[in-house]
Formats: structure tokens, sequence, C-alpha cells
């Protein structure tokens, strides 16, 4: 069934962080780079991305967890899979290859999982589009506010690359996710609209996931909400949501507003909770759960799951708690004014 | 089930959403090259920064939308528009609104397109070079998520007949919507506006055309908007800007009527319609609207009487002090009008001397106060009944009224002195304006809520009588039949207050009197306005929400024709609301106080490690610099006291009332930093803890070797399975555990508001009055909440690693709770007198407790400090009969007055 169908009938759950399950293995620069790197002239430790190439089988461990607590959607690892993220570690030649590691791995994932839950419901790929770690709306330069670091068309260039390779290598979905600069996701759906337009196949759904920075209620580059979405409304997505550097409490009143403005899905993956003094998530699993689940009752979402510090067992806590519940239904699109 | 309705919906940093309401929306036409000679300048002597500053200019104008245009041959178009566009990012005052990116040239519109983040109106695209191009540029531009808009202009030429006019925009609307997805109200039409009064014949009707095809296309095509460079119409006229700007004025209004949506315009440049010299409206109608024009009779009139303008040099001309002179073009009106654009814009920089000058003018000072003063406070209560004005704005045209006032009043006094002494026997009273009394009810010293009544009531005509706060009923009503006032208005914020209020109405009604009480105030409510206050008293009985209310309900109240009906209404209602409310008594269960105590939260005292404090007994604590409090300080409370209601900091960026809220906060922000910075106000204190054990509900403090009984009370209605019947005592460790447990209390005041509130009154400045006000509550609930948080981590400290911002503060995820003697968990005011005796309260902080039990002054709290990590604030809900004598036995006093103290909680 497709992803579209399910959402009609039940709350999907998306699954949880990464890079916390990776910090568990205590990956050494030896890990990282296994046999293929061994000589790379530059540190890997940290390009968690990369693990796809050099360690599938770990990278294919959390995203079975993952479904084991019962998430339907597992991203792909490649939220710094584009040239321009790649820099970093002189590494651009392999977005490509990246995106169509990361694949596999979630792929290997579910057919594990499959044959060893035969009865299973559907579960998704989402290709994982992250927000750069350069900005199209924001200087970095304080004495020179016009200054730009890279261009739209730049952007535009890498997210093709790694819209291609997602596309190619068979996800479901396109999660274009932490939109902390609404220019950079614009220039995302602007690759996504012209990718599939001029090789003339039909477009995947794209779900899309902005990121209120804190209390100002507003993102990083500036906007409140309500301008965000309707900046990104012509993507015409499959969902619209919040995620990253907010816990739940702290993102209710948001998730709330959007559940009332979105005219498509709504989703929504918090943090577990603010970080402590040592830069840790502790916010407990029914904790997490437990906010989730009031969102769930209050009709606010329609896909859940968890950002930064989030564990499988906060997935499971949150995955049967609204297993049962009624998702929010799409509001009415009235033809006249 | 949400409806979402296909407006056009746009944004900056914030959202701008076009809906059948809004009125006509301005788009900034400064910030283009070719209709700006000095923006043109600038940037093409590469000073951006300084061309920022007319964006900002159009922004602070009223701009909605700012159109951006780089079209000139000397400037590289796409750098040009790349730069600016990605400067005026960095600018929120100015990114705050949406973009139109403005350009004959599509790849400077698209690189326009890549530097916005908000969703931008390119201007324009069109089929002037075929279908397929067009369909192209509208596919890029849908690629971006722009709205469009479309310019009639096809393959043979820019349309100027009406016909042609509304055939290519259906053409255009067809293709967008059918072959490229667009929505339809993303499409917004130029359909051409082009110079009338040119001198050539067929040039008269253009502005007809327009308007006309405007009305069909809005009938066609209801989604879709229509949009123009206003500034074309009257391009004839250049150089002559009072004569332009009339002419615009009046091309909109019609236009607008037609279904104009919005247009290209210079926001700091609008004349208002109404306002227009009626002569020179008349003849712009004539051209406009192509009346009355055979062989160009219309366009020479205007063409005269431009001339004979602008030989009278009244013209304001082009020089670099424009933008000043028409800042302060309201000092060349009438008085009347001065004084009622001051009292509506709260300017008082002006109000002396133009009072002066009006009271010349007049035969009798009070005719200035009659006439136009009257008149302008009337225009700002209409504003403000129909929300276009806010409280804040209110309040400063009070301001500006007394001030006015204060210049007449010697005057006025003189006259009376005149009229007396020039005739023997004094005139029959003139029945001047209606009176309405106004007082904080004995026991009560709150009366921020009952100066902001005042305030608004004193705007739309009423004389106010005030006579402070606690004062017995004998005096209101004695004061009442002395000054012949026609309402009393009361108010109060604690439980004690509602008692005294029935207790006035019982004495109303005895003393035979006839007019109508209004009851207000934040424990105040309609339903026990209706079930309590209004069966003592047969006149009137009418509870008011809040001050915007009292207008209404003050004029309902005085009008002869509306008064009786409205009073029967309302008497239906009550009844209404009585009944209910009788018939509802029933329906709560309630368990025996007996078996209510058996119910108890259930807390594992058994592996329960107390936490000592640092000391026992009580201390003083004093704060010399209160900026330490302002962290602590949490705002919302402070706007509802202004009736702006939502949440802190998302106010200040409301679409509703935002910018009054903005400004609000500016306004109590730099009187906060005044009262800092020169210590107007001190902040006194004292915190104390207790050995202390439970029995059943009472806690037994050790003070000093003697033991001391606190008495708590216990929900009593039927809970669910599992649900405890809370009581504070619960959170104590039982005495039967042999464990020794703590308790803690508090008291807090700011003092040395008095003096202040004072010099603000001499100087009739209400609107810093009530911020003084608001703000002394907002630091001393600042001061508990900081005096808090240095009991858990430090003089208790039972919580001494706990990390909270202020956020997490006001939402209280603490560890232990601070319920106050008199609110929900403990109603019971009189444990006050306990809790000030244990912490020597009196001595430490120089409060007082009035007969109510209320803390003078006024911006107090106090409050018990319960440590336990099991403990949570609940209202105690309805108690029975049988919990009400038990509490008098443990209390040792009376049943009949616990019975009076404790009667809002009484089933």
């Amino acid at each position: 069934m497709s992803i579209r169908e399910e959402l009609k009938k039940r709350i999907l759950v998306i699954d949880g962080a990464m890079g916390t399950m990776v910090q568990r293995h205590k990956l050494t620069e030896e890990d990282y780079r296994g046999k293929r790197f061994a000589n790379w002239h530059t540190d890997v430790k940290g390009n968690n991305d990369l693990l796809c190439i050099t360690q599938p089988e770990i990278i294919t461990g959390i995203h079975l967890q993952y479904l084991e607590a019962g998430a339907d959607i597992i991203e792909t690892n490649t939220f710094s899979s584009t040239s321009i993220a790649m820099a970093d570690y002189d590494m651009q030649e392999l977005a490509y290859e990246l995106n169509v590691a990361a694949v596999k791995c979630v792929r290997e994932a579910i057919n594990q999982y499959k044959s060893k839950h035969p009865n299973t419901t559907e579960k998704y790929i989402a290709g994982s589009i992250g927000p750069l770690n350069k900005t199209l709306s924001l200087s970095p330069d304080v004495n020179n506010p016009g200054y730009r670091a890279v261009t739209f068309d730049e952007v535009v260039v890498a997210y093709t690359e790694q819209i291609k390779g997602l596309d190619e290598a068979g996800v479901d979905v396109l999660l274009v996710e932490t939109i902390f600069d609404t220019l950079n996701a614009k220039a995302a759906i602007f690759a996504i609209k012209e990718y599939y337009r001029k090789i003339g196949k039909a477009e995947l759904p794209i779900m899309i996931s902005g990121t209120i920075t804190d209390a100002s209620g507003r993102t990083l580059s500036g906007q409140t909400l309500e301008a965000f979405y309707t900046s990104v409304e012509h993507a015409k997505p499959l969902s619209v949501g919040l995620n990253c550097a907010l816990g739940a409490q702290e993102m209710r009143s948001h998730i709330e507003e959007l559940s009332q403005i979105a005219s498509c899905y709504t989703s929504a993956y918090p943090n577990a909770g603010l970080p402590n003094a040592m830069g840790q998530y502790d916010e407990a699993p029914h904790q997490t759960g437990h906010f989730i689940e009031e969102w769930a009752k209050n009709k606010f979402v329609n896909i859940v799951g968890g950002c930064c510090g989030t564990t499988p067992d906060h997935i499971k806590q949150m995955a049967d708690n609204v297993r049962n519940l009624t998702p929010r239904s799409l509001p009415i699109l009235d033809t006249t004014i | 089930m949400i409806h979402i309705k296909p407006y056009l919906r746009l944004a900056g940093l914030e959202p701008l959403v076009i809906r059948p309401e809004t009125n006509f929306v301005n788009v900034g036409e400064r910030t283009n090259v070719t209709g700006s000679k000095k923006f043109a300048r600038l940037i093409k002597e590469n000073k951006y920064e300084e061309a920022l500053s007319v964006a900002r200019q159009q922004v602070e104008s009223g701009a909605q939308i700012i159109d951006v245009n780089m079209d000139d041959a000397l400037l590289e178009g796409v750098k040009a528009m790349t730069t600016f566009l990605n400067l005026l990012q960095s600018e929120p005052d100015i990114a705050r609104i949406p973009v139109m990116i403005d350009s004959s040239k599509f790849e400077i519109i698209e690189a326009g397109l890549k530097c916005v983040q908000g969703k931008c109106i390119v201007n324009s695209i069109s089929m002037k070079e075929g279908e397929e191009k067009f369909i192209e540029q509208a596919h890029i531009c849908k690629a971006y998520g722009a709205a469009v808009i479309v310019m009639a202009f096809d393959e043979v030429g820019q349309a100027d007949t009406k016909d042609r006019k509304v055939e290519i925009c259906e053409r255009a609307y067809k293709i967008l919507v059918e072959k490229v997805g667009f929505d339809p109200q993303d499409i917004i039409f130029d359909p051409n506006i082009f110079a009338v009064a040119t001198g050539i014949e067929e040039h008269n009707n253009y502005a007809v055309d327009f308007i006309e095809a405007t009305r069909i296309i809005k009938q066609k095509m209801p989604l879709a908007k229509v949009s123009g460079g206003v500034s074309n119409v009257s391009f004839s006229f250049r150089g002559n800007e009072a004569v332009r700007e009339a002419i615009h004025a009046v091309f909109l209004y019609h236009a607008v009527n037609a279904g104009m949506d919005m247009g290209i315009v210079n926001a700091g440049q609008l004349a208002v319609y109404d306002e227009i010299d009626p002569v020179l409206r008349n003849l712009c109608e004539d051209v406009i609207l192509n009346k009355n024009n055979d062989n160009n009779q219309a366009t020479e009139a205007l063409i005269q009487y431009a001339d004979n303008l602008k030989a009278s040099g009244e013209n304001a001309g082009q020089s670099s002090e424009e933008a000043n002179k028409i800042k302060l073009a309201w000092r060349n009106d009438t008085v009347e009008k001065r004084l009622a654009h001051s009292l509506i814009n709260g300017i008082t920089d002006f109000i002396e001397e133009d009072t002066e000058e009006a009271r010349l003018q007049y035969s009798a000072p009070l005719e200035v106060i009659e006439g136009p003063l009257m008149a302008g406070m009337n225009q700002v209560g209409d504003l403000f009944g129909a929300g276009k004005m806010f409280l804040p704005q209110v309040v400063k045209s009070a301001r500006v009224m007394k001030k006015s006032v204060a210049v007449l009043t010697p005057y006025i006094e003189a006259e009376k002195e005149r009229i007396k002494l020039a005739s023997a026997s004094p005139n029959g009273e003139t029945k001047g304006p209606a009176k309405i009394l106004l007082a904080t009810v004995k026991g009560d010293v709150h009366d921020i809520g009952k100066n902001i009544v005042g305030v608004v009531l004193g705007c739309n005509g009423y004389e106010i009588i005030d006579i402070g706060v606690m004062v017995p009923a004998d005096k209101i009503l004695a004061e009442a039949e002395k000054h012949q006032v026609d309402i009393i208005g009361l108010s109060g914020l604690i439980t004690p207050s509602l008692d005294e209020m029935v207790h006035i109405a019982k004495e109303m009604k005895r003393r035979g009197m006839n007019i109508p009480l209004m009851i207000g105030g934040a424990t105040t409510s309609r339903m026990h306005t209706a079930v309590k206050i209004a069966p003592e008293y047969d006149n009137g009985v009418i509870h008011v929400l809040d001050a915007s209310r009292s207008v209404t309900v003050a004029g309902s109240l005085l009008n002869k024709d509306q008064k009786k009906a409205f009073l029967a209404e309302l008497d239906t209602t009550y009844n209404q609301l009585k009944s209910d409310f009788d018939n509802k008594k029933t329906v709560k269960q309630s368990l025996p106080y007996k078996e209510a105590l058996q119910n108890k939260v259930n807390i594992d005292w058994s592996n329960f490690k107390v936490t000592a404090p640092s000391f026992t007994g009580n201390k003083a604590i004093a704060i010399d610099d209160l900026s330490v409090l302002v962290p602590y300080i949490d705002w919302k409370p402070f706007f509802i006291a202004w009736e702006l209601h939502g949440n802190f900091p998302a106010i200040l960026t409301d679409e509703k009332v935002g910018e009054v809220a903005s400004k609000l906060y500016q306004d109590a922000t730099t009187l906060l930093n005044k009262i800092i910075q020169e210590k107007w106000l001190t902040a006194k204190g004292a915190i104390g803890f207790w050995p202390a054990v439970a029995k059943e509900d009472d806690v037994i403090l050790k003070n000093n070797g003697k033991e001391v009984s606190l008495h708590f009370l216990r929900q009593q209605s039927k809970k669910a399975a599992g649900q405890p019947n809370f009581s504070l005592a619960d959170f104590i460790c039982p005495a039967t555990e042999n464990k020794e447990d703590y308790l803690g209390a508090f008291a807090v005041t700011i003092h040395g508001i008095e003096e202040h509130i004072k010099a603000f009154e001499a100087n009739h400045d209400d609107y810093n009055k009530i911020i003084l006000q608001a703000l002394a509550d907002r630091l001393a609930e600042a001061f508990a909440e900081y005096l808090h948080a240095q009991t858990r981590t430090n003089y208790w400290g039972y919580a001494k690693d706990e990390q909270l911002d202020n956020d997490a503060l006001i939402k209280e995820q603490y560890v232990g709770i601070r319920p106050a003697p008199g609110y929900p968990a403990c109603p019971d005011h009189t444990e006050k007198y306990t809790l000030f005796e244990l912490l020597n309260g009196q001595e430490h902080t120089g409060i007082s407790l009035t007969e109510s039990l209320a803390m003078y002054p006024a911006s107090s709290v106090c409050g018990w400090y319960f440590a336990n990590p099991q403990s949570q604030y609940f209202g105690l809900g309805k108690i029975q009969q049988d919990q009400v004598e038990d509490y008098s036995k443990r209390k040792n006093q009376s049943l009949e007055y616990i019975t009076r103290w404790l009667q809002p909680v009484i089933e």
C-alpha cells in the first residue's frame, strides 16, 4: 500500500536518532576509514554518512533496531551526503555513491525484518536530505551581511546529485529535514521539481520538516512558523512538520499551530528534551512517549518519531502509545473565498 | 473539521494573508530605480546600505509588500538585484514583509528569486513573446514557489480597452491553471494602468477601462487578484505632488470598490479620499471617471486648478525636507483637527499650545472640552470599539486628554467664580456628562483593573469619580449619593471581596437606591454575580468582563430607550445561570470527610530521605539591586493586564496586536530600567523553615520550642479509582513515621511605588502610572520566583543541581510548590495570620494585612514551601459541612467565623 493510503488509516512512526546510536559503538578513526579509506588524506571520524560504505552492517543494525521498535518509516543515513557537506572531508566526489549505499543499508534491514516478521505492515524508506553546512539566507561574515558562502545554483546542483542517488536506489519518499534556512529548503524543492520535470517521471512524495530553533518561535533564518509553511507550501508536500532543536514540551504549541494551518499531513519528531549541562539528552522514553500520545489524541499529527537523543526505546514507547489512535484527518480545502 | 480557504498567502519573515476583509494592500514603490531618482542614484553609486533606508522608510510608512526594480540601462541588473536583496534579508524590520521582484527581464527576476526565502510575487510575466515562453517562465516561478503578476499583454500588444484586458487575462488564467498547474489564488493580474488627462482624447477613458475590466475579471475569476502601478495614472501631473496624490486617492477609491486588491504606491504619500479638498476631489472624479469631459473640459479644469495651486506656492514641492513636511503636515490643519490628531495618535508635544489656541477661539473654556476634545475622544472610543485601536493606545489618548484639560481647568474655575459673582442665585444645575463612581472594595488593595476601566470610560465621555482602594460600603454609597452618580462600579481581586460586593448590593437595596451596579475584577465572574450578587439588588447588577466591555455596558445602562430591555434581558440570562447552577449542584458526588481522609496521596515515607534546610526559624531577605529579578519576570500577565492576550514573546509579533504590544513592551522596559537604575523601588522579603510533621490535615511545626499548627483542607469530591483526595498536609511526613520533615514559608513585597504614582498622576500620565503598577506586581512575582529558586538550590537546598530557564520556571517545572493561603489549594485566607507570625513578616517585610487579609503594599506575594517531589498544585473544589465543622474545631474558631471565610468553597 502506498504511504499516502496508509496515512489515511493510521499514525505512522518514523525512526529516531542515528548519531546517538552510532555513538554507542564508540567507533575509532580506523573504524570510520575501513579498508577502502585507510590512507585517506584527512581525518574522517565523525563522518557518520561514510559508515554506509565502510561499516554497512552497523548502520543496517541500527535501522533494524528501529524497525523492531515499531518504526514504519526508516530514514536513510544521508543527512550530509551532498558534495557541499562532504567537502569538509574532501569527499565531495562520493556524494552519489553514499546515497546509493545508504538506501541499500535500509533495504537490507527491511529485508531482514520482513523475513523475521512475514506478516508485517509495509515499511517505507525516506531519503534524508539535510540542511547543508552553508546557508543561503545568512552571511557567515558579520561585517558583510550581503555576502553568501554558497549560491542558490550551487546548492541546487548538490541537491540534484543527492536526489538522483536516492531516487535511483529506490527510496519511497524524499524527506527535506531540519530546515533552519528556508531558502536552502526552497533550493531542495526546486531541485526535486526540476529533476522530475526533466526526466519526465512522476515525483516521489515529499516530506518537509522545519526547525524552530528557540523560544522566539522562529527558524534560524528568522521566519515565523506560518511564514515558513507559506514559503514551502508550493512543494505540495505529503507532509510538513517540525524536528530537532526542541523537546516535545517546547515543540507542542508550534505543532499545534501547524496542525491548524497545514493543508497536508503533519509530522513531528522532537529531540529527547533539551540537552542538559553536559550536552546530553535525558528525557526518558515514557516521557517523550507521553507527550507524543497527547499530540496524537489532540489530532495534531500524522507522523511521529524522534530526533537527537531518542533511541529505539523512545520509538517503541511512541509506537505503542499511538498504535490505536485515530490520525489527524486532512483539512477540507475550500474552493471559494 | 478544519477548513482552509484559497487565500493568496505570501511571506517575508512573517506571513501576509490576503483575505476578503483585507483592505487594499500597499506595495511600496520607492525601491525602484525607474521610479525613484534617489534610489537609482544610491544604487548607481554603490551605496547599498543607504539604499536600504529607502526600503525601511517604505515599510515604516505602511507598505505591506516591497517592490524592488533594478531595470536601468546603466546597471548590471542581475548583480544589483542579487546584492540588494541579499542585504535586505539581513534587515529583519524590512525582511518581515514579502518582496515583489519587479523586472521586464526574466533573468533578473530569477536572480531575485534565488535570494529570498519567503514567498514572493514576480512582477511580471506575460504572453507578449508567445505562449510557449509564458508557460516556461510560469513553470520556473512555480518551482520557486512565487505568486505571479500577469500583465495584460499578448503577441499583439498591451491591452488598453476593457474588452482586450479581460480577454487576455482570461486566456492567461486558463493556461496557468490548466497547463502549468498554478493555484488560481497565486495569480495576480495587472490590467495596465495608463495615464489620463494627457490632452489626447483617446486616453481619457483609460482609468474607466481599468476599473471596469477589474470588475469583470474579479467576477469571472474570483480567486485571482488585481494589481496595478497606481502612479502611472497621474503621469501628466509630474512635479505637482498634491494633485497627483488626490488623483491617486480618487482612482483607488473607485478601483478598489471594483475589486482591485493591491497596488504599487508611494506608501508614505497616500491621501485619504474623505480629506481631499472637495473642489479638487470633484475635478479628479471627473478626470478619472471621464465625466463632463467633452473636448477635454475636465482635463482642462484640473490642469487649471493645478497651475493655480502651484502659483499660490502651496505645493509642497520636491525639497529634501519633503518627508519631514509631510510628517508634520497635520500641523497646518484647523485647531480642532490638530487636537483630534493628537488625541488619536497619543501625541503630547503640541497639546498645550493647541489647547491654548482653542481656548482663545472659543467663547468659554468648557466649550473646548465639550466641543473638540470630546469629539476627538469620541473618535478614539469609536476606533477602540471597532478594534482599530488597542488599549495601550487608548490610555495614551487619555493622557493627552488629561494634559489638555489641565490647561483649561484654571480658566474653568475662574469662569465658575465669575458666574457665581455675577448672578446672586446660582443657575439651576445643567446636566453634565454621566457620572460613574469607581471603587475597590473594603479589604482589597488592587486597583490596576479599576484604573484601566476609569481611563477607558473617561475616554468615552463619562465623568469618573474614583474613590480609591479599601473603601468601606458606607463610604462608597455615601459618595455615590453625594455626587449623584449614575452608575457604581466595584472592583476586587481577592476572594473575600466577593462577599463584600454581596454586602454592598444588600446595602444598596436597604438604602433604596436605584442606580445600577457594575461588578468587575479578577475573582469576579458572571456566575458569581448571577448567583450571589444580583439576587440581592433589584435595580441592575451587571458583571463586566473587561475594560472594553465597560463602555457598551455603561452605554446601554444610561440610554433611556435601551436600559429597560437591557436589564430585562440580563435578568433572564442571570436567572438562567442561577437555575443552571442550582441544578448542577447535586451532579458532583462527594465523599464524607472521614472517607476522604482515608484517600490520601500515596507517598512512600519509609524510603523518603528528608533534606534539612540550611537554617530553621526566619530570616529577612532584602534585595537592593532589582536587576537580579528581571530574568524571573513573567511578562504574560503584564500584557493581560492591558487586555492583550497571548504568549510572550509571541505577542510582540502578533498579526493583530503585535505592534501595540511591542510599543507597550518598549515603554515598560524603559520604565523598568529607570526603576532599577534610579532605585525607585525596594524589594523586601522573609523566608523561614521549621521542623514539621503531619497529623491528618494539620501540620505541626516546631517554632522556638513551641508547637504551631497549620490547618489545611482536603478535597471532598468523589475521585476516580487510584486518584487521591488531595490535601497539602499529605506532602508532609506523618507523625506516625517518626521522621522529622520540614515546611517553609515566604513573603515578599515591593515598596516605594506611591510617590511615583503621585508624580505620574500630577502629570496626568495614567499610561505610565498603570505600567508602573503592573511592573511592581511583576517584580513581586519575580521576587517570589527568585526566592523559591534560591530556596530550592541554596536555603533549603533540596534541589541543588537544578538548571532551569525562565520559561521552565513559568511552567513550574521544578520540584516542590509554593501555594499561597487564599488560593485554590488552601483557600483559607486567615492562615496568613499564622504565616506572618512565623515569619515575623510584618517586621521583616513591612507588609500589613487588611481586614480581608489582602496584603498591603498591593504588590506582595506570600506562601508555603513544600519540598516533597510528589507535592503538586491542585484546586480544593467544594467542601461539605462535615469538614467545615471539623475545621472549625481544629482551628478553635466559631462555626460562623469559619463559614464566613470559607464561603466560596462551601458546597
